[in-house]
């Protein structure tokens, strides 16, 4: 793809400083995210995976700029938005919205939805005051809630249509770009098949482009074109989905995949387990070389010497690990 | 074969500011030595409540529980709390989503184990304390004779878990109550937890309830199935019969609206419609009919039973009509 992305990670890092006196290493730095880069394309849906403190939330609020970046940059639609200051970073407001876990922490309790969506409008001046009924009641059907819902409050509904809320205040500001932090990670399973397929359709309807953030593969799975897979602050793969889905190349991708629990009765028709020796290792201490060395089953000397860059293969994934899988080779994928 | 636990026709009702409200109705189950028996329904089913009123683990004072329990052949709904501690730890042990429901924060992990096996068995402090390494060994810890002497904060959650698994096998339980064992971990750790979890139970011959929302643990892990949906258990069978041919369309929802990992992506999920019923819900037909596609004018009576052997469902849909709506798939 050479068109310009809409958002992009360019070397970008983020550290914080422990300060909990508890902690072990207390005054240390950890870095979140290590020095990534990442591209989102417009009308794409990229997947970002990873377990619990890979970063995941981190990247997502440094390119939202909810947080800053410590080092690197965020690149929206070519222009350079790193260290754009209020004014200047009101038009990025707008384009990008993030939507999170946990929606009622979002929403004030004491007013009632067609408030809560129309502050926005009225804010950013999205729309003339005699617009938003109609605005808001667009709004509503877009998510599938009835136009009552406007008149009632956030605590008067279930998680999902919380969730559907959530996603019409984001809509309501007309973005091009949403980011969705775990949206339907707190919801049940018939519950979270409805929101994940009100992703899809608002993704054609509207020409959206997002980047989704989950741990749940099959729902990433699902909704995404591409995927990125991190581990402990490093994109370790990312590719097409049903390419790195199919055939995983990096070892991590590979375990993680197989360790998902499948709704099958037969056995023979799991891929083969491949449990992991040991944790997801201290954030704030990552081995030295590469990142998922202590935990590898295939890790050589070279890989606790030396930590390997993210590179591409022939089939047009990048994959950050010196010994790709070897079942790729068979199929005719080798590192370009 | 008698079996271990057998509950029946338990109904559970909490005093609430608006009056009770029942949360769990005329549910029976049994488990059989050594099986282990998934439980398995969406947040709010009923799942834990089920469980833990048979174990004396709700409120006395705001809850009502009916209907007849026995375990090992004995009555244990009306025990007194000082008999149900004792047959708690040693007989039947629990482990709960959250391990720091079972760890204290201000004791040594390998302290914590050893009074447990202390509470139960008499014993010397060396010979627990030797037991709490061995134990904390069994259950993949690295280093247990360094581990013993850490304090909960200092373990991660999936190590926590681990050592709260140790602690409710130290006392060679014959039946284990996971509620949501491995829901708060990471995929690689539930992978590492749930297979030690499934070899260790067998080597002690426990019987395990397992409750959870995900249908791959249940298939991972579990011989026999009971799937819940507002307060009742709406199926029940094998692991083959509840995944090749389930019966209630409850079931059929849970495992169409879950996306797969191979195979062709759908462009849309199956999901069922709608939200399950608020809690306190009196109707008396079937709870699931305001979300059912197969839901007719006779639903709205109580649903009667469909029986074949062990596999039963709680729907008025028979085999023939099952058959139209959903043919039975074949294995690929
Ligand atoms: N102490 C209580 N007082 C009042 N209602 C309660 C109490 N405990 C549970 N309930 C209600 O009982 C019902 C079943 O609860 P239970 O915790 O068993 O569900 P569950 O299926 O295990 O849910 P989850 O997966 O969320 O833990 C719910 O409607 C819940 O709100
Ligand atoms: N405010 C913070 N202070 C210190 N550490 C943080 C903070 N926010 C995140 N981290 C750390 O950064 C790492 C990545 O966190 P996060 O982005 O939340 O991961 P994820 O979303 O994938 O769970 C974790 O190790 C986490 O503990
Ligand atoms: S670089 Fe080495 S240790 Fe890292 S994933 Fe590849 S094989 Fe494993
Ligand atoms: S009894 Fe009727 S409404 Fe209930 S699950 Fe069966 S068909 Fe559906
Ligand atoms: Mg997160
Ligand atoms: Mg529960």
């Amino acid at each position: 793809m050479t068109a310009t992305p809409l958002i992009e990670a360019r070397a970008l890092t983020r550290e914080f400083v422990l300060r909990r006196s508890w902690l072990p290493g207390s005054g240390q730095v950890l870095r979140a995210v290590d020095r990534v880069d990442l591209a989102v394309h417009k009308g794409e849906t990229l997947g970002l995976v990873g377990e619990s403190g890979s970063g995941k939330s981190t990247l997502g609020r440094c390119l939202t700029r909810l947080i800053e970046t410590t080092d690197g940059s965020v690149v929206f639609d070519g222009q350079d938005v790193t260290r754009l200051r209020a004014r200047g970073l009101r038009p990025f407001r707008r384009s990008v919205q993030m939507i999170f876990q946990d929606p009622s922490s979002s929403l004030n309790p004491r007013r009632r939805v067609g408030d809560i969506l129309s502050e926005p409008l009225a804010v950013h001046g999205i729309r003339p005051a005699r617009e938003v009924p109609g605005r808001l009641r667009e709004l509503m059907d877009l998510v599938g809630l009835p136009a009552a819902a406007l008149d009632r409050f956030p605590h008067e509904f279930s998680g999902g249509q919380r969730q559907r809320i959530g996603i019409a205040r984001a809509l309501a500001m007309e973005p091009r770009l949403i980011v969705a932090d775990e949206p339907v990670s707190a919801l049940d399973v018939s519950v979270q098949a409805q929101v994940v397929n009100l992703f899809a359709d608002l993704r054609e309807r509207l020409s959206l482009t997002y980047l989704f953030i989950a741990h749940d593969l099959g729902v990433v799975r699902q909704v995404s074109t591409r995927v990125a897979i991190m581990y402990l602050g490093s994109v370790m793969e990312t590719g097409e989905t049903d390419t790195v889905f199919d055939s995983p190349a990096h070892p991590y991708t590979e375990a993680l995949l197989s360790a998902i629990p499948v709704p099958v009765a037969d056995p023979a028709a799991r891929r083969r387990r491949i449990l992991l020796k040991g944790e997801i290792p201290n954030a704030a201490n990552p081995p030295k070389g590469c990142k998922f060395v202590t935990r590898c089953p295939y890790a050589q000397d070279v890989c606790r010497a030396q930590r390997p860059e993210l590179r591409p293969l022939t089939d047009g994934r990048l994959v950050a690990c010196h010994f790709p899988r070897a079942a790729l080779f068979a199929s005719g994928a080798v590192l370009a | 074969m008698s079996p271990l636990l057998d509950v029946r026709n338990l109904r559970v009702a909490f005093a609430t500011d608006g009056g009770p409200v029942t949360a769990v109705h005329d549910v029976s189950f049994t488990v059989q030595p050594g099986e282990v028996l998934a439980i398995v329904g969406e947040s709010g089913s009923g799942k834990s409540v089920s469980l833990l009123s048979v174990l004396g683990l709700v409120d006395r004072r705001r809850t009502v529980v009916e209907g007849q329990a026995t375990f090992r052949g004995e009555p244990i709904l009306n025990l007194s709390e000082r008999v149900l501690r004792r047959i708690r730890g040693r007989e039947i042990a629990l482990i709960s989503q959250d391990p720091m429901t079972a760890l204290t924060p201000v004791h040594r992990i390998g302290d914590q184990i050893a009074e447990q096996i202390r509470a139960h068995e008499r014993v010397s402090r060396q010979a627990a304390r030797d037991r709490a390494v061995s134990l904390l060994r069994d259950v993949n810890i690295p280093m247990p004779e360094r581990a013993v002497d850490r304090y909960p904060h200092e373990l991660s959650g999936g190590m926590r878990q681990r050592a709260v698994i140790a602690m409710a096998l130290s006392c060679n339980p014959a039946l284990l109550v996971a509620d949501e064992p491995t829901t708060a971990l990471d995929t690689t750790v539930q992978a590492q937890v749930l297979d030690m979890l499934r070899r260790l139970s067998a080597q002690h011959d426990s019987s395990v309830v397992l409750i959870t929302h995900d249908m791959g643990v249940v298939a991972e892990m579990a011989t026999r199935v009971a799937v819940m949906y507002a307060g009742r258990i709406v199926e029940t069978g094998t692991v083959a019969e509840l995944f090749d041919d389930p019966w209630h369309p409850y079931t059929w929802g849970l495992l169409d609206s879950i996306p797969p990992l191979t195979g062709a992506r759908p462009r849309r999920l199956p999901s069922i419609a709608g939200m399950p019923p608020p809690p306190g819900r009196t109707e008396p037909g079937c709870p699931f009919a305001p979300r059912c596609r197969a839901a007719m004018p006779v639903c709205y009576l109580p649903p009667p039973e469909q029986v074949a052997g062990g596999h039963r469902a709680l729907c008025v849909l028979d085999a023939p009509a099952r058959a139209a709506l959903r043919p039975p798939r074949v294995a690929a």
